[in-house]
């Protein structure tokens, strides 16, 4: 089991209401957001509209607005929210003793927006 | 370690000659006995029991030592199974004796002192440990965590001697700690890692009113705040120092960071352990003979630190050890702080977000904040402060998972009002309810019969009923039932729309309002202006907050903390992002002048980060582009080892101060207006304003600088200098409005730095000058200019205040490391094709 998850380093790395990056080689950069709420989520770092870097948007709730052109993506699923259309793939994260893991494999390809 | 010495068989025969099955129970403590209580209940001859308790002591309710700590309780009282008890049933208790091996094929288990016991069905109840953060300093004398009595005791010896105390950890058991200590007389510091109180059980909003209430109880609370080392003399703490340097005296510590289930024992006897001993749904682990219960336990993925799904488990596990299985599904939580006089309440998932509709309910009167959270038909999480009166009323309903479809309108005002029926449900039939006494508006005392009246004799408006009676003039907090009371009394006649637009969708309130109440109330961070004005939602949304932090920013320079997470994020990386995700970057170049030094400076910036692109901009600057996020301070350096400043390019703020080459070069110049516009934005960089802030001065009435289209213009003429604003080039152009002419430079700085602050103090957020003028008109400009003799002095004062905190070059700091996880990677994947997978920091 823990062999699937990639440990990435302490929450404390992550301040509230901010998000991290992580590029991974020949793969989708990785955002992990740390909400206001003091939860975590980690999404491909690139909006379902024109690939704004999400990690650079104000988190509000569990949403993050875009950067570019402030359309609202749910940190849950990835969707965009209101009269906006589009997904972006969510990993899937899990916080243990004061550490981050994300899903290994959703990490070097994640699954296809759904 | 004595010699294993095995004890001779003592069971007493049942009626029918058999012997009772062996019990043997690892833990004294709540779970423990509570399991073999519910077994007694079902079948009190079924087992021979045996209980091991670490603690020379009896059964007691752990969660209790709160007020044990606080003076509040003896340890008497918090007895649950007195001597007597075990006697009473039969039970041997081994206490003082703990358990350090299992012989899991033999089925015995050893304990310290050499005792070996025979098992046929084993149960372990060995709890959590308090997690200990490893910092040097951590084993010296004076450190305690708060787990068990002893820990109690140590805390009140030192209370004895007064002094000052440090908690470690503003959780659940940290501020009860501290509450304790406190009520004893130390003085007490909590440090918190994170930026809000008990974030797990609390959302940002209650979190920040509790850190508010216990600093008005004499507690130094430290949000935000890691601690570095423990500081020892003599070999006793003596002090904390944290991570930024901070150092706090302390003559005990008490850590309280968390727990962990205590797995040892499992471990090393070769049971399945995640977090914590894995059990199915019948509290089995993967030895079929081997039980375990409570916080040692992990249950479909979960592991609680809460007393009430204890409960639930032990029934299941009787349930099952008694021959009559039924299963635990796992159990929804709810805390409730033990600290008297601070209720707080809090259950379930209150994360919000998809397809969850908050409903929060402040009144900041009576320091109030309510927020249940619903998703379709059902009440999923429920935040309470100040009164948790009906938090087992949601608990129930959360629990039961009920259909709140019915009272969904009435459900944040509670039970006694949600039972009231479908009357109530609609707030107008609620308003119109009210009988004529009951009181609408708090801060001018008007009662619902005085709206009503008011109403009837003509005002038929939200202004009309303030004019006419006060109602809702002051905080307007009432707002919504005034309209209530107009609907209900007008019927149709009233359209219903307010006047002005409300800041977000998050308030009732309009921009005006919000910026009069943060001063009015003396608002001085985010949380508080949400809390005083009733925010609908826990906090806020892309909208509300970067407008809050700006009105608080304008109103108490110097004093409000700005907060980074409510900036746009051109703001908070103090570049200009670009499609691409890149940056561009703008140094300052003062009226838009540059020499060989800078220039060569900014060459070498292109070189060194392959810029892809540098071009002039309208400000007269030269815009890098293409610069990674991760380059950004290094890019800085470089331009500031040139005495280069950040240009604000990026910022609702004063962009730039565009000259022409005036009255030094040009044949028709008739002033300085180079050295007049590079005195200006020497005066006017750095300031945040309700939107960009365009300056420009041109020489002469050709106008080169395009002064008639700027937020402010001059236009130097022979005589004097003409004062122009409310231009705008953007989608719609408009032309400056004339201001006035002055004689003197002095005078021009003096009524700019004038218009400034009145812009600044009296625009909505994100309205630039032209559309503002447009909405309150040139006259109520020159009104707050010209009207008072003293008002151009005293503007220009108050942004000369404000000027002298905001003028801190924001790129040096970054440069020097500061804020370095906005630019920073946290890691970087690189798959490899044979070994595993690569994380490089």
């Amino acid at each position: 089991m823990i062999g699937d998850w990639l440990d990435i380093g302490p929450v404390s790395q992550i301040s509230p209401g901010n998000a991290r990056t992580m590029p991974v080689r020949g793969g989708r950069e990785v955002a992990i957001f740390h909400t206001l709420n003091n939860e975590f989520y980690a999404l491909v770092n690139a909006c379902p509209h024109k690939g704004g870097p999400l990690s650079q948007g104000i988190v509000h709730g569990t949403v993050v607005a875009c950067p570019l052109h402030n359309w609202n993506i749910s940190l849950k699923t990835g969707e965009a929210l209101g009269e906006d259309k589009g997904c972006v793939p969510t990993i899937p994260l899990r916080i243990d003793a004061g550490r981050i893991y994300l899903l290994r494999s959703a990490v070097i390809a994640p699954a296809p927006a759904g | 370690m004595n010699a294993p010495a095995t004890f001779p068989d003592s069971r007493i025969p049942r009626p029918d000659g058999t012997l009772p099955q062996r019990l043997v129970v690892v833990g004294n403590g709540m779970a423990g006995c509570r399991a073999v209580e519910e077994i007694l209940a079902r079948d009190p001859a079924r087992y021979a029991i045996t209980i091991f308790g670490a603690e020379p002591r009896v059964n007691y309710n752990r969660i209790m030592l709160s007020p044990v700590l606080a003076g509040e309780k003896t340890f008497d009282e918090i007895v649950i199974n007195d001597a007597a008890w075990y006697a009473d049933n039969g039970i041997t208790l081994l206490s003082g004796d703990a358990v350090v091996a299992i012989d899991r094929a033999a089925k015995t288990v050893i304990a310290a002192s050499g005792r070996v016991e025979a098992y046929d069905l084993l149960l372990l109840a060995t709890g959590s440990d308090p997690f200990i953060i490893p910092v040097p300093g951590k084993d010296l004398a004076g450190m305690v965590t708060f787990r068990d009595l002893d820990d109690v005791d140590k805390m009140v010896r030192a209370a004895d001697s007064g002094g000052s105390a440090v908690v470690i950890g503003g959780g659940l058991l940290g501020l009860e700690a501290a509450h304790g200590l406190s009520l004893r007389g130390m003085k007490v510091t909590v440090i918190h890692l994170m930026p809000t109180l008990m974030e797990r059980q609390l959302d940002e909003a209650a979190g920040w009113l509790l850190k508010a209430e216990l600093e008005a109880r004499g507690q130094s609370i430290l949000t935000g705040a890691d601690t570095a080392e423990i500081i020892g003399k003599d070999g006793h703490v003596s002090a904390v120092r944290l991570k930024d340097g901070r150092v706090i005296d302390a003559d005990i510590v008490v850590m309280a960071v968390g727990i962990r289930p205590a797995t040892a024992l499992a471990k090393q006897a070769g049971l399945e352990v995640g977090r914590g001993i894995l059990v199915d749904d019948h509290m089995v682990t993967s030895d079929p003979a081997v039980l375990a219960v409570g916080e040692c336990v992990e249950h479909r993925g979960t592991c609680y630190g809460l007393v009430a799904p204890l409960w639930d488990m032990c029934r299941a596990l009787a349930d099952h050890a008694t021959g009559a299985p039924t299963g635990y599904e796992g159990s929804v939580t709810a805390t409730k702080l033990k600290v008297s006089g601070i209720e707080v309440f809090s259950a379930g998932d209150f994360s919000g977000g998809d397809g969850c509709e908050d409903i929060v309910m402040r009144d900041a009167a009576r320091g109030l904040y309510k927020r249940v959270v619903v998703k379709g038909d059902r009440l999923i999480g429920a935040v309470l402060y100040g009164d948790t009166a009906d938090g087992a009323w949601y608990f129930d309903l959360l629990r039961k998972s009920v259909d709140v479809s019915d009272i969904r309108e009435a459900l944040i005002f509670g039970q006694a009002f949600a039972s009231g029926g479908g009357a109530l449900l609609d707030p107008n039939s609620a308003v119109a309810a009210l009988s004529d006494d009951a009181e609408i508006c708090g801060c001018n005392g008007v009662s619902k019969g005085k709206v009503v009246s008011c109403i009837a004799r003509g005002a038929h408006s939200i202004d009309a009923v303030r004019a006419g009676c006060k109602a809702s003039a002051s905080c307007g907090s009432c707002t919504g039932l005034v309209e209530s009371l107009l609907a209900v009394t007008l019927g149709d006649q009233f359209a219903g729309e307010r006047g002005a637009r409300t800041v977000c969708k998050c308030t009732s309130f309009t921009h005006d309002d919000v910026r009069r109440l943060i001063l009015e109330k003396h608002l001085k961070a985010i949380p508080a202006v949400m809390q005083a004005l009733h925010w609908s939602t826990p906090d806020g949304c892309a909208s509300c907050r970067p407008a809050l932090n700006y009105y608080l920013v304008c109103a108490w320079p110097g004093e409000y903390d700005d907060d980074q997470q409510s900036r746009f994020v051109n703001e908070r990386m103090h570049a200009n992002i670009q499609k691409d995700g890149t940056y561009s970057v703008v140094p300052r170049m003062w009226g838009g002048l540059t020499n060989p030094r800078e220039l060569r400076a900014i060459a070498d910036v292109v070189e060194k980060y392959n810029a892809p692109m540098v071009k002039v901009t309208g400000g007269q600057r030269l815009d890098i582009f293409g610069i990674r996020k991760e380059d950004l301070p290094a890019v800085w350096a470089d331009l500031n080892a040139a005495g280069m400043v950040s240009g604000h390019a990026y910022g609702k703020s004063l962009r730039t101060v565009k000259t022409c080459v005036g009255s030094e070069w040009c044949r028709f110049g008739t002033q300085d207006s180079t050295g007049l516009g590079v005195q200006i934005e020497h005066m006017t960089w750095g300031s945040w304003m309700p939107h960009k802030f365009k300056i420009a001065v041109s020489g002469c009435p050709r106008n080169c600088a395009e002064a008639t289209i700027k937020d402010f213009g001059i236009i130097c003429v022979d005589s004097g200098y003409e004062l122009h604003v409310g231009g705008n080039g953007g989608i719609k152009v408009r032309v400056t409005d004339l201001l006035g002419k002055v004689a003197t430079e002095a005078e021009a700085m003096a009524l700019c730095a004038a218009f400034i602050q009145l812009y600044r103090e009296q625009a909505w957020y994100l309205e630039r000058t032209a559309p503002w003028i447009e909405r309150v008109g040139l006259e109520h400009v020159k009104a707050g200019l010209f009207d008072d003799p003293g008002a151009i002095a005293a503007l220009a004062a108050r942004f000369a205040h404000s000027q002298s905190f905001m003028q801190d070059d924001p790129w040096a700091k970054r440069a020097a490391g500061a804020d370095a996880d906005l630019h920073q990677h946290l890691a970087e994947v690189r798959p490899l094709e044979l070994a595993p997978m690569e994380l490089v920091r």
